[in-house]
C-alpha cells in the first residue's frame, strides 16, 4: 500500500482517511448528526423453480457449495462468531476457497478469534486481501504492523448490520455455522453438540448475502424447531463432522472476578444503581460476561432481593447469573444477544422467557429505533478513558488492536452508561489526557467507576443530583486521575504511533470515528 | 565480559520477583564492579510508558546508596516507584553495598495520630513481601492494615520485607486506616524495629509474647528510636499471646507499659502448643480467649481476637465474630478484604443496645442539667459505671455510623 492516503479531520477532531478500501467515507459528524438517505440493500430475487421441491438443499461438501455459489476473486465471504474461539467453520470456508484457487477475498466475520490466526497465512498467500471485522491477538498484530493489504474496518455489532443493510458492505457468500439445521436450511443455535445459544449475528448475512451456505454437524429432518435462520434465505446445506470445539464455544461456567479491587468496583457500580434510584421496579440493565460485570450482576441481584425490586428485562450476553435471576423471578425476560455459558445455552433452549435477539432488534442505528436506547443502565469496560469521558475499547495504550467493539458502541445509547474500570493496570493509568483510539464519544458516557471512586459526567446533572447524599465516593474525574498519576510516579510517556492508517473505527451510523495507526 | 571491569565483590545481589504471574513487583540482580560506572539493563512490561522513568530512578537510588560501579539487570512487572526503590536497595545490600544508607521514596502526609482506644474492629493482614496488595488495601475500609514481617515472610526474605515495609509506611497513603506492623520474635524483631520505627507506624504487634519483659524490651527500643528520630506521634503496642504460658501471663503483659493499647491472641500457635485441633467453633480456645478478655479489661486495654482462616465461609465468620463480640473482644484480624464488612457487622452493637444506651445517656445529661446527683431511667436508678459504658457504646456506634 504505497499510495498516499488522504486524511480529513472529523467532528471529534480525529484525522481519518477519506477513502477506505477504495470506497469514499463520511467523517464522523457528531452524535445523531448524520442523516442517511436512500433505500436498503437487497439480495437478488430468486425463484423456487431453482431449488428442490422436496426442500433438500444438501450438497456433498463445502467445496461443492462454494463452487456452486460461483465464488471468485475479490468476493466478500462472511461468517458469524457465535462459536467464539471454538469455531472451525470460518477457517474451513476460507481454506477451501484458497484450495479452489480464489484470490483477494475480503473476509467479513462478525468478530475474529485467536484460533483463526490461520487467516494470516491466507493473507500472505493472497487468498484473503483484507479483513473487515474485529481483530485481536495475532490477527490484530498483523493488522497494526501494517502487513494487511487493505485497511481493517472495525464496526460494532449494530454497525455491522447497518453496513450490510445500507449496502456499504455487500456479502457475496455467507457461510453460516449452525449447531442444528434441517436440509432446507432452517437453522438454530441452541441445540446440538456444538450448541452456542443465539445465532443473531448471522441473521443479516442470511438476509442480505447473494448466496447463503449453512454448515452443520447436527442435521435433523425438516423442520428444525425453533429456527433462528430461515431456510428460505439459504442456498445450500453442508453436513460436516464438527463445526467447533464445544469446550471453547461456551465456557462450562463463567467465572466472576476474585480480585478484591475488582469486586469493589462491581459493588460500587451496583450500589450506584441502587442509590441513584435507577434500580427500581420495571427497570432494565445490560452487563457483559467479564469478571467485573458478572460480580456486578451478583451484587445487584442481592440488592434487588433486599429491596424487593424486579426488572422488566435484562439484556445478555447471558450467563449463569442472568439465568438465575430469571429463575428467581428477579426479571421477566432475558433478551439475549449471545450466550456465554452452558447455563445460558440450556436456558435459551428451554425457557420461553429467555429470548434470542439480533443486532437488528438490539443495536442497529439505521432502523426505527432499537433496544439499546431503552435499557436503563449498562455496565461496560474500556482500556482508556479521558477527562471528557471519551473512551477507547479497541486498542491498548501502545496502539495495538486489543478488542473488537462488539456491542459496546451500541450500548452507549442506554439511559445510564457506566464504564467499570480499574484506575490503573500494571502501573498504567486508565484515565488519560487523550485516548489512543476514540471508540465512544464522551457525551454518551455517563459514569466512570474505579476502585478509587466514581466519576459522574458533568453533563449529567440529574445523576449528580440523584447520587447526592449517598455514601458513595463520588469524585471529579480529574481528581481520580491526579491521584493515580501520583501513585504511578507521574504521567506515562505516550508511545509514538506511526502515520500510516491500518484500520478505521466506524461509528454506529457508518461514519468514520477514528483511525488505527501502524505500530512499529 | 570486558576485562577492564573485573568483578571484585564477593557476591552479586538479587532481590524481588518476576514472571508471567507476578504483578507490581520487579526482580533486580546487581553485580558490583570496580569500574565502568553503572550499566543498567531493563526489561519491563511498562517499558513504553515508564522505561525512562525507571532507569532514571534506578540511577538515583543507586547513587544515593553510594553504588558507583555495577552491572544491574531489572526485570519489572509494573512495580510502583516505592517498590522499585526497595528492591534496588535490597539487591545492593545483599551485594554488600550501601551499608548504613537508605534510598527513601517520597513521603506521603501521615494520617492523624492514632488514639489509644480507637476503633479496632478489623485489621487486614498484608504479607510484607507482596507489594501488589499494599496500594489498594485501605480502599476496602478496614480499621487497620498490618504489614506483616513475621509468619507470611520466608526467613530468607526478612531483610527484603523490612525494606519494602519501611518504604510502604513512608510512601503509601493508607487513608484513615491505623498503620500496624507485626514484627518477628526477638531478637530478629529488634532488627525489624530499627528499620520501620523511623517511619512511625501507629502500632507494633509483637508476636509470640510469653513474658512481660519481652514487651518491655520492644517498648524500650521503640522509645530510643522515637527519640533518635524525633517522632512525636504515639506508637502503640499490641502483644500477641500465642502459647499457654502467654495466656497465663496475660495481665502482666498487658500492664507492662502504658504504650500497650490492646492484647490479642494467636490461635494457630496456641492450639499447637496445647496439642489440640483448631475448630471453627473454637471450644478448645474458650478458656484462653476468656482469659485474654479478662486480662485486657483488668489492664484497661482492648481485647482483640484472632483471625478466621476460612475465607470462603462467610457464615462461619459471622458466627465467630458475633460470638467473639459477646465474649468481650472489640475486633479481630482479617486475611482477605471480603471479611471486613462481615466483621464490622458482627462487632457493631445491636440496635436494641444502642437504643438503651442512648436513653441512659439522655437520662444522664438530663440529670446533669437539673443538677441531680442520681441518674434514673423510669423507676430504675442507673449506676455511674453503667452510664460510662452507655456513653462508650454510643460513641462507638457513632464512629461505626450506627447512631446519629
Amino acid at each position: 500500500m504505497t499510495e498516499r492516503i488522504e486524511l480529513a479531520q472529523n467532528a471529534a477532531g480525529r484525522m481519518v482517511p477519506a477513502m477506505v478500501n477504495g470506497k469514499p467515507q463520511i467523517p464522523y459528524l457528531g452524535v445523531a448528526k448524520y442523516q442517511p438517505r436512500g433505500r436498503k440493500a437487497a439480495p437478488p430475487v430468486r425463484s423456487s423453480k431453482d431449488y428442490p421441491e422436496n426442500g433438500d438443499k444438501r450438497v456433498a461438501n463445502l467445496e461443492t457449495a462454494l463452487r456452486k455459489c460461483g465464488l471468485r476473486d475479490g468476493m466478500v465471504i462472511s461468517n458469524h462468531h457465535h462459536l467464539r474461539d471454538g469455531d472451525r467453520v470460518a477457517l474451513m470456508a476460507l481454506e477451501t476457497a484458497a484450495k479452489i484457487g480464489v484470490k483477494d477475498l475480503m473476509w467479513f466475520p462478525s468478530a475474529s478469534f485467536p484460533s483463526q490466526k490461520g487467516a494470516i497465512e491466507l493473507m500472505q498467500s493472497g487468498a484473503i486481501h483484507h479483513i473487515e471485522g474485529s481483530m485481536n491477538g495475532p490477527l490484530g498484530d498483523y493488522c497494526t504492523q501494517g502487513k494487511m493489504r487493505g485497511m481493517g474496518v472495525l464496526r460494532s455489532h449494530g454497525g455491522r448490520w447497518q453496513a450490510v443493510q445500507d449496502g456499504e458492505v455487500h456479502i457475496d457468500v455467507a457461510v453460516i455455522a449452525a449447531p442444528t439445521a434441517d436440509p432446507f436450511g432452517n437453522a438454530d443455535g441452541s441445540h446440538g453438540k456444538s450448541a452456542c445459544g443465539s445465532l443473531g449475528f448471522a441473521l443479516a448475512d442470511s438476509m442480505y448475502a447473494d448466496h447463503v451456505i449453512v454448515v452443520t454437524d447436527n442435521l435433523v429432518p425438516f423442520p428444525c424447531i425453533p429456527w433462528q435462520i430461515q431456510g428460505n434465505n439459504v442456498d445450500y446445506v453442508v453436513e460436516v463432522e464438527s463445526i467447533g470445539d464445544p469446550a471453547k464455544i461456551v465456557s462450562g461456567t463463567t467465572q466472576m472476578t476474585r480480585s478484591p479491587d475488582r469486586l469493589r468496583i462491581a459493588h460500587l457500580v451496583a450500589s450506584f444503581l441502587r442509590d441513584a434510584g435507577i434500580m427500581r421496579n420495571g427497570f432494565s440493565f445490560q452487563a457483559g460476561a467479564g469478571g467485573i460485570a458478572l460480580a456486578f450482576v451478583d451484587y445487584l441481584r442481592r440488592m434487588m432481593k433486599e429491596d424487593g425490586v424486579k426488572a422488566r428485562f435484562v439484556r445478555g450476553g447471558s450467563t449463569r447469573y442472568l439465568v438465575e435471576m430469571l429463575q428467581e423471578g428477579l426479571t421477566d425476560y432475558i433478551l439475549d444477544g449471545q450466550t456465554f455459558d452452558l447455563d445460558g445455552v440450556k436456558s435459551i433452549a428451554s425457557d420461553p422467557r429467555h429470548v434470542a435477539t439480533s443486532p437488528f432488534t438490539s443495536y442497529n442505528y439505521h432502523g426505527k429505533g432499537n433496544f439499546a436506547s431503552m435499557v436503563d443502565a449498562v455496565v461496560l469496560g474500556a482500556t482508556e478513558v479521558d477527562v471528557n469521558f471519551n473512551a477507547n475499547v479497541v486498542t491498548h495504550s501502545d496502539g495495538r488492536l486489543l478488542h473488537g467493539i462488539g456491542g459496546w458502541q451500541n450500548c452507549l445509547a442506554a439511559g445510564c452508561t457506566i464504564l467499570a474500570v480499574p484506575s490503573f493496570r500494571d502501573r498504567i493509568p486508565v484515565i488519560v489526557d487523550e485516548v489512543t483510539t476514540l471508540t465512544g464519544p464522551g457525551e454518551l458516557i455517563d459514569v466512570v467507576a474505579t476502585e478509587r471512586g466514581i466519576a459522574i459526567n458533568p453533563r449529567r446533572q440529574d445523576l449528580l443530583d440523584a447520587a447526592k447524599g449517598s455514601s458513595l465516593p463520588i469524585r471529579p474525574i480529574q481528581d481520580i486521575k491526579a491521584e493515580v498519576e501520583r501513585i504511578c510516579g507521574g504521567k506515562p510517556a505516550r508511545p509514538k504511533l506511526g502515520d500510516r492508517p491500518v484500520a478505521v473505527v466506524k461509528w454506529v451510523d457508518g461514519t468514520v470515528l477514528d483511525t488505527v495507526w501502524q505500530v512499529a | 565480559m570486558n576485562g577492564a571491569t573485573r568483578v571484585t565483590s564477593s557476591r552479586p545481589g538479587e532481590a524481588g520477583h518476576y514472571g508471567k504471574d507476578v504483578r507490581s513487583d520487579l526482580h533486580v540482580s546487581l553485580e558490583p564492579r570496580d569500574g565502568g560506572g553503572l550499566e543498567i539493563d531493563l526489561e519491563s512490561r511498562v517499558r513504553l510508558y515508564y522505561g525512562k522513568s525507571i532507569l532514571a530512578q534506578a540511577r538515583e537510588v543507586l547513587e544515593s546508596l553510594g553504588v558507583k560501579h555495577a552491572k544491574v539487570s531489572i526485570r519489572d512487572e509494573g512495580a510502583l516507584p516505592f517498590v522499585i526503590s526497595a528492591r534496588l536497595e535490597t539487591a545492593a545490600k545483599r551485594a554488600g553495598l550501601g551499608n548504613g544508607k537508605k534510598a527513601l521514596p517520597e513521603k506521603v502526609t501521615l494520617p492523624e495520630p492514632s488514639a489509644r482506644d480507637r476503633l479496632r474492629r478489623s485489621r487486614l493482614y498484608l504479607p510484607g513481601s507482596e507489594p501488589k496488595y499494599f496500594i489498594n488495601a485501605a480502599l476496602h475500609g478496614p480499621d487497620a492494615i498490618i504489614l506483616d514481617l513475621e509468619d507470611s515472610v520466608h526467613h530468607a526474605e526478612k531483610d527484603a520485607a523490612r525494606i519494602l515495609v519501611r518504604n510502604t509506611l513512608r510512601a503509601v497513603d493508607f487513608g484513615r486506616c491505623e498503620r500496624m506492623v507485626r514484627i518477628n520474635q526477638l531478637p530478629i524483631g529488634l532488627e525489624d524495629l530499627a528499620e520501620v520505627i523511623p517511619e512511625a507506624p501507629d502500632l507494633v504487634l509483637i508476636s509470640k509474647v510469653e513474658r512481660p519483659d519481652q514487651v518491655g524490651e520492644v517498648d524500650r527500643m521503640i522509645g530510643e528510636l522515637r527519640a533518635g528520630n524525633g517522632i512525636q506521634r504515639p506508637i502503640w503496642l499490641m502483644p500477641i499471646l500465642e502459647s499457654a504460658l502467654g495466656i497465663e501471663n496475660a495481665f502482666a503483659i498487658a500492664t507492662v507499659s502504658p504504650n500497650v493499647a490492646a492484647v490479642t491472641i494467636g490461635l494457630e500457635d496456641y492450639t499447637a502448643d496445647l496439642g489440640v485441633v483448631k475448630t471453627t467453633e473454637g471450644k478448645e480456645s474458650a478458656y484462653a480467649r476468656a482469659c485474654t478478655v479478662n486480662a485486657a479489661r483488668a489492664a484497661g486495654v482492648q481485647a482483640i481476637d484472632s483471625v478466621f482462616s476460612d475465607v470462603a465461609d462467610m457464615d462461619g465468620l459471622r458466627r465467630w465474630g458475633e460470638n467473639s463480640r459477646a465474649l468481650g473482644f472489640e475486633g479481630m484480624g482479617c486475611i482477605h478484604p471480603s471479611q471486613i464488612p462481615v466483621i464490622h457487622e458482627a462487632f457493631a452493637p445491636l440496635p436494641v443496645e444502642i437504643e438503651k444506651a442512648l436513653k441512659i445517656v439522655a437520662a444522664f445529661e438530663d440529670a446533669q442539667q437539673k443538677g441531680l446527683g442520681v441518674v434514673s431511667l423510669g423507676s430504675k436508678m442507673i449506676d455511674p459505671p453503667v452510664v460510662e459504658r452507655a456513653r462508650k457504646l454510643v460513641a462507638r456506634a457513632k464512629a461505626m455510623g450506627k447512631a446519629q
